[in-house]
């Protein structure tokens, strides 16, 4: 394998470009695949209620990160919700970057969900995304069992 | 608390680029904070290294400033965090009685990588990862949300921005120091709404060193060492949709403990300067608010009212901050250093007369998740 | 007067070569709540946490804040201390400080790794210099086989000394472990028939990757005292990085970190006769080759006698001086966590709660960690507050 050294500007030094590129193969857990396979399979977005301060969490978890109880309660959420906050990102960063920029994210509250969840937003006009607004799931055509089988969340017209 | 004084500390100029190694760069620092203290690498009985594996492109990064730091030589361990966690597992060590010395050394070559690759890699990979969120987005995300629930203005965001670029000028270590207006700051370009480029810090190599001792070496090894009064950390939730990102609950569990420890019922008349961790310009209003120095959602008046300011009623951050200098891991043991120079007297043109009890201040994880709060006293 | 230190609650997950059925967080928390359960205590008890693992093989930036959800961080104070693989004995000594500082009670300790994650090997290799090491390094197996070649050369000590060590590991977590992630009866023929990984190592030599956690739950002497009536309080701590660069350890047939660490832990401990003074022994061997030519850094042996230390029987089960009842790394080997289940199961010794691997009479433990550039830890543990 060439090993390269470049010498940097005036500093007299050299530098050597390398990359770490390890392979990565992540598990999902019971609860976080039973998640994507309903999206995938289904389109049915669910969440997980903590017995003891009755939060309803998505992604769903196995214990409440407040109470740390377990949550065995799984409660389906509506595709809609409401935008909390969100921002256009701008600026392209290499691999790991679902669209070309410029593109929209934002954190949703699902109907029947109390923690917020965070996603693309799409079919929006980009400068006129704003708190409050109602949005809505839209799945992909194909999908594989991951996040981004939810494509984006769209603006619900009234 | 048994009384802990720093009794040395140093910092390198922080930069684009430093073409020096880690081990150079810890090396340098080391051997100047051991110069502060007037002593030398074999008094010091215990080390600790703050290094990030990801930052520093390598698996047990703290291989690579092991000997730079003398850390061969004595009890060791790694903590990878902020730099002030660094100097809370320092602080612990001595006050359990089992050493007397610690070196605490933190370094960042940023140069190296690819940051928004590095802070994407703070997310789920299971989901939130895949969204190509990064420090910069995610942060602009909780300043949305900042401004909307209290009405807080992009125009009081970026007088933090012209303030402390301004204070950077007396800081012979800082990053970017420059005179600019809040215009220049709203007109800068875009990078993620509302956060624009003068309303984020640079990205900096760079290292920070502190030397504690127990009260006993203290006082006898260093004319003025500066007392450790309290601490606190504390951890908010961890998915971004599980916080509500505009309210700062951990830091203000965080500050409780340590103003519990010093005495510090009042902070906005106690406190006389305070270095917080600016990541990002709207971030410092949000810590002016978790560390009680006004009400939630009145940090935009008061920097409006000018109190923050060097010749304000609490100066926060003399040294122009992390939007001045941002070396990640390093910034906030500089916050701990700048503070004790603060103290000593010895901030040259930063220098807030007076100052008796100062305020550092360190942020772990994503849209500051995890504090780090230190009240240092004389 | 130094503050007492004692260990209350240990728990784990069962460790396998994949752990499929849960994530990172649902991993921790398996371990979390058995140790929260083995010391009848819940979350709200807890002061503060300490995690720990490597960052690479899971490839989580921050993994302190990424583990609220599954190490109950929610709202607490809580932190990161990572050095390679003495990760899990760091993150202990850790624990044992914040306690020991008086600023925190009781203090959660997580060490887990879900090694199937990744390829362990080029992550491990990514911990060489960049510049000077990374392009040949081969991982942790190769720095280890040149060691024992060396040991070898000097003391004359065997493989078939070295495969003593791993029949006797690999037969104590397959008869007395229900947790360990290899329980296989082996005999010296089978570690000597096994293929070569690199000489003298071999197959059956060489620890495996495993998924898995452990939780230990420090505290104060204050507390320790009302949650059990015996904690396993901790008497010495020592910790050692001497080495840095691969090349200097090499050729080295001692391992000085170790002979360091545990001269500090001793010495803390009051321990002057090792091999007298201590029941029960819990060692970070990675490989079968170490358990052989490190038993002198601890002081078990004099210098070169690991061979006949070995070929005594006297670390079996039924020996004087047992080591790694629970099958030790050879058997179980989930990075992070791995030098916590040292001290974990040293704790779980002196408690008088090991269960099938309990040592009769156990009052003193030492538990050691392993990792890095040849780095050690070394931990005192016993059912007395002092050695008198």
């Amino acid at each position: 394998m060439a090993v390269r050294s470049e010498e940097l500007g005036n500093t007299g030094t050299l530098i050597y470009p390398s990359r770490i590129r390890l392979p990565y193969t992540w598990h999902v857990g019971k609860v976080g695949s039973r998640f994507y396979q309903e999206i995938r399979d289904n389109r049915r977005i669910f969440g997980t209620k903590c017995p003891k301060c009755e939060w309803v969490f998505v992604p769903p978890r196995e214990t409440c990160p407040r109470c740390y109880r377990d949550m065995r309660e799984w409660v389906e959420l509506s595709d809609t919700g409401t935008l909390l906050t969100y921002t256009v990102t701008r600026y392209a960063v290499p691999g790991i970057q679902p669209q070309k920029p410029p593109f929209a994210l934002g954190i949703i509250k699902l109907d029947g969900a109390t923690s917020g969840l965070v996603h693309l937003l799409g079919e929006v006009n980009l400068n006129d995304i704003s708190i409050g607004m109602r949005v809505k799931a839209v799945f992909r055509e194909v999908r594989v069992g991951n996040y981004l089988d939810i494509k984006y969340f769209k603006p619900l017209r009234a | 608390m048994e009384k802990v004084g720093i009794i040395g500390v140093a910092q390198t100029k922080y930069q684009r680029y430093n073409p020096a190694s880690h081990a150079e760069l810890a090396y340098e620092v080391t051997c100047k904070a051991l110069e502060d203290a007037g002593l030398t690498i074999d008094d010091i009985d215990n080390t600790i290294t703050v290094c990030n594996d990801f930052w520093d492109g390598r698996t047990i990064s703290s291989m690579a400033i092991t000997e730079a730091t003398g850390s061969h030589k004595s009890p060791t361990t790694n903590v990878e965090g902020d730099g002030t966690y660094g100097a809370l597992m320092g602080l612990m060590r001595l006050l359990s009685g089992l050493h007397e010395i610690t070196l605490v050394v933190a370094q960042s070559k940023i140069s190296e990588g690819i940051p928004s690759v590095i802070t994407n890699a703070m997310f789920d990979p299971i989901y939130e990862r895949m969204l190509g969120l990064d420090a910069i987005n995610s942060a602009a995300l909780q300043m949305r949300s900042y401004m909307s629930k209290y009405g807080v203005t992009e125009e009081q965001c970026a007088k933090i921005s012209v303030k402390n670029h301004k204070n950077a000028k007396a800081n012979p270590y800082a990053h970017l120091s420059m005179d600019i207006t809040v215009e220049d700051v709203l007109k800068s370009r875009v990078l993620a709404d509302p956060i624009k480029l003068l309303d984020t810090s640079p990205i900096s190599d760079g290292a920070c060193a502190i030397i504690m001792a127990r009260e006993r070496t203290a006082k006898r090894k260093h004319g003025k060492p500066i007392w450790i009064k309290g601490v606190g950390h504390c951890a908010d939730a961890y998915h971004l949709g599980d916080r509500d990102l505009a309210e700062v609950d951990a830091l203000a569990s965080a500050a409780k403990r340590a103003y519990n420890m010093a005495g510090i019922r009042r902070p906005l008349k106690q406190v006389h300067v305070a270095e917080v961790y600016d990541a990002f310009t709207y971030m410092e209003l949000m810590w002016m608010e978790g560390l009680g120095f006004c009400d939630r959602g009145k940090a935009g008046a008061m920097v409006d009212s000018g109190l923050t300011e060097m010749n304000g009623a609490l100066p926060v951050n003399p040294s122009g901050g992390v939007l001045s200098a941002h070396a990640v891991q390093v910034a906030g043991l500089a916050r701990v250093a700048e503070a004790v120079l603060q103290l000593r007297g010895e901030a040259g043109g930063r220098q807030v007369d007076g100052a008796s009890t100062a305020l550092a201040h360190g942020i772990e994880g994503a849209c500051g998740q995890g504090h780090c709060v230190f009240i240092l006293g004389k | 007067m130094r503050r007492q230190v004692g260990i209350v609650g240990v728990g784990q997950t069962h460790h396998r070569s994949k752990n499929t059925d849960c994530n990172g967080q649902e991993l921790i928390s398996i371990a979390v709540k058995r140790a929260l359960e083995s010391a009848e205590l819940t979350m709200a008890d807890i002061d503060a946490i300490v995690v720990g693992n490597m960052d690479h093989f899971e490839s989580i930036n921050y993994v302190d804040m990424w583990s609220v959800d599954g190490s109950g961080g929610y709202m607490k104070p809580i932190m990161k201390v990572t050095t390679g693989g003495t990760t899990g004995s760091a993150i202990g000594h850790a624990g044992f400080y914040h306690a020991a500082s008086g600023l925190f009670e009781t203090v959660l300790v997580i060490g887990w790794e879900q090694n199937s994650e990744s390829d362990t090997t080029a992550a491990i290799s990514t911990c060489f210099d960049p510049i000077t090491e990374r392009e040949y390094s081969a991982g942790a197996i190769g720095p280890l086989a040149a060691h024992y070649t060396a040991y070898m050369t000097k003391y004359g000590a065997t493989e078939e000394d070295a495969a003593l060590v791993s029949v006797r590991d690999h037969n104590n977590a397959a008869l007395y472990n229900g947790y360990a992630h290899l329980r296989q009866t082996i005999t010296v023929e089978d570690v000597m028939k096994s293929a070569y990984i690199s000489y003298p190592i071999k197959l059956l030599d060489i620890c495996p990757r495993s998924d898995g956690a452990c939780a230990v739950i420090f505290a104060s002497e204050r507390k320790a005292k009302k949650i059990t009536d015996r904690p396993a309080w901790i008497l010495g701590v020592g910790d050692c990085h001497i080495l840095v660069h691969l090349a200097d350890g090499i050729g080295l047939a001692n391992l000085p970190s170790l002979e360091i660490a545990a001269h500090q832990a001793y010495e803390m401990a009051g321990i002057t006769d090792p091999f007298n003074q201590i029941d029960v022994a819990e060692l970070y061997i990675p490989a079968s080759t170490a358990g052989v030519s490190w038993m002198e850094a601890l002081g078990l042996c004099g210098e070169g006698g690991g061979p006949r230390l070995i070929r005594s029987g006297v670390t079996n089960m039924e020996g004087k001086l047992p080591i790694n009842p629970s099958g030790g790394v050879l058997a179980t080997n989930p990075i992070g966590a791995t030098g916590l289940l040292r001290i974990g199961e040293a704790a779980l010794q002196v408690m008088g709660k090991a269960e099938k691997k309990q040592v009769e009479g156990a009052k003193v433990a030492v538990a050691t960690g392993f990792g890095g550039c040849f780095w050690s830890d070394v931990t005192v543990l016993s059912s007395l507050p002092r050695l008198d």
